[in-house]
């Protein structure tokens, strides 16, 4: 592995940033000058012992000399790279850069994510002030109470031609409107103070929601208490559930998932788990439950429970028929976008598909940094059947990481987004990529 | 005869504010707030001339539009859609569905009479 070559590299570049000298580094380590040195330049693997002890004399964490602690600064570099016009040449010593200047990369990497964060702002904002169905409520409420008062008061200005029974009314409509631009105007003021608060960053209802479950762990221990459970209480005074439509999501969300512990109760479900492994089918079978609902549940487990801790760490995400995003508890390493949807390729799409058809698919993330995953897809039905009404669907997509296998299937590459994905000629693409523009 | 004109605007205030300049200047003016309706009142019984909301609570004024455009009784009607300022997407998209004018709110009243006059014709009445 190239980047596991590389530690003798940081090692170098550690010991240079404290001004220690090659000689002393290696006294205190108890190896020889010589040795250390073809260390450093990476033509002497290094035990983990050593390198402990080396950590230790520079006094830093080993992982920080390990290929782990660099591959979330090498993409960071390698974004901040693709997203330049940046001499391509030199994109493959980015590993061999972030070694020898980890405190440079680090600048570099924590800028790039800095302008994604505002960018990201940008976009909100721009999405906001274009399409944002708020901010044209207020302005439509506020453009047509002027247009009223202007005509009527228009009208009344000619007062010759208007008679005393409907110049009455005219007043009263004036006022009426007055009322109304008032109401109107402080609705907008609000909207506007709002887009300026330092909370602009969570502006939809569910990514309040998201923030909360995210601030339990994503565990709500009170469904699982047995007992019943007043959701409007648990909702009410939530600081993070500010606005009225955040509660009302978080209320359906509650509701769900405790018919979901109803029908899968923790205690049982936890034994299941330890004993089946994180297979949704088998635990579907096993209690004759909906499979999305095995999904949800695998995903709220409680998180200190050494029987949760079996599984790792599950991504959960919820999609509509419009492919619209209702629902997101992220996973490291298997990106889930803010806005618009995600990857085209996701199980959790090709299941409005197939609706009622378990999926289970490998999937690899796109990228030279790409890393293995399962995803789970189920669509279903969502809410009871009508005549006068389409059926909704709802498609529920677990995701975690995959394990080894002793031949492993031919993964699926798939991205986050397509903004964000590098993937080569990817039939679903439908915009191009930021990492692609730049190659 | 008088000529008659349908103005289909949601906010009650200025269809009556419409309603009054309109009629003193001679027009007969029928009014309604629900688009889908009027929209079944225009097919049977089309007028001289539509005043058209594009912000509608049932119907955007643009479904409205493109139904007209659609119909062999209605595809001359003129049509003069309203619409909030600024809107310049809006204002395309009424051009390319085919309405005859665009006027934005707020407008001058002596704007509306004006255009109800180039597009109706004269009122009609003596």
């Amino acid at each position: 592995m190239y980047r596991s070559q590389l530690t003798g590299t940081r090692i170098r570049a550690r010991r240079n940033m404290r001004g220690m000298r090659q000689a002393d580094l290696a006294r205190s380590v108890g190896v020889s000058p010589s040795f250390l040195n073809l260390i450093e330049h990476n033509r002497r693997k290094v035990s983990p012992a050593l390198l402990e002890a080396i950590a230790e004399a520079l006094a830093i964490p080993a992982d920080a000399l390990t290929e782990e602690a660099d591959s979330r600064l090498t993409e960071g570099v390698r974004a901040a790279a693709l997203r330049t016009a940046a001499d391509l040449a030199e994109m493959d010593r980015i590993e061999e850069f972030t070694g020898r200047f980890p405190g440079w990369a680090q600048v570099l990497a924590e800028t790039q994510s800095r302008v994604e964060r505002l960018e990201r702002v940008v976009e909100q904002l721009s999405d906001r002030m274009t399409h944002d169905p708020q901010l044209r409520e207020a302005l439509h409420a506020i453009i047509s109470a002027v247009t009223s008062v202007q005509s009527t008061a228009a009208i009344l200005n000619d007062a010759e031609g208007v008679d005393a029974d409907w110049q009455v009314r005219f007043h009263e409509n004036i006022l009426e409107d007055s009322g109304r631009l008032a109401e109107g105007a402080v609705a907008l003021v609000n909207y506007l103070d709002a887009a300026n608060s330092e909370d602009m960053g969570r502006a939809a209802p569910q990514e309040e929601v998201e923030a909360w479950l995210a601030q339990r762990d994503f565990h709500v221990a009170e469904l699982d208490a047995g007992t019943p459970v007043d959701i409007e209480r648990m909702v009410v005074g939530q600081v993070e559930l500010s606005a009225s439509a955040s509660r009302s999501l978080a209320r359906d969300w509650m509701r769900r998932f405790a018919a979901d512990a109803h029908r899968l109760p923790m205690e049982p479900f936890l034994d299941a788990l330890v004993e089946e492994g994180p297979a949704p089918d088998r635990l579907a079978a096993r209690f004759d439950a909906p499979f999305d609902a095995v999904l949800r549940r695998m995903a709220m487990l409680p998180p200190e429970d050494p029987r949760a801790r079996t599984m790792p760490q599950p991504g959960l995400v919820v999609c509509d028929m419009s492919g619209t995003l209702v629902f997101r508890r992220s996973i490291e390493g298997f990106a889930l976008p803010r806005f618009g949807g995600g990857c085209p390729l996701w199980p959790l799409y090709q299941a409005l598909r197939q609706p009622l058809q378990p999926l289970r698919v490998t999937m690899m993330t796109a990228g030279r940094m790409g890393r293995r995953f399962v995803g789970y897809g189920y669509a279903a039905p969502l809410g009871s059947a009508r005549f006068d009404m389409p059926a909704a669907m709802q498609a529920t997509m677990l995701v975690l990481p995959a394990e080894p296998e002793p031949e492993p299937a031919r993964p699926l590459p798939v991205g986050a987004s397509c903004r964000t994905c590098a993937q080569a000629e990817c039939p679903a693409r439908r915009e191009p990529s930021i990492l692609m523009a730049a190659e | 005869m008088e000529k008659r004109v349908l103005v289909i605007e949601d906010e009650p205030n200025i269809s009556e504010a419409l309603r009054f300049i309109l009629t003193r200047n001679g027009w007969a003016v029928d009014v309604s707030a629900d688009g889908l309706g009027a929209l079944a009142r225009l097919r049977a019984d089309p007028p001289d001339l539509l005043i058209l909301d594009l912000m509608l609570p049932d119907v955007s004024g643009f479904d409205i539009l493109k139904a007209l455009r659609a119909e062999d009784q209605t595809r001359a009607l003129p049509v003069l859609m309203l619409t909030a300022k600024g809107q310049m997407a809006d204002r395309a998209e009424a051009e390319r569905l085919g309405a005859t004018r665009f006027m934005t709110k707020p407008f001058a009243n002596s704007e509306v009479v004006e255009a109800v006059r180039e597009l109706a014709g004269s009122s009609g009445a003596p």
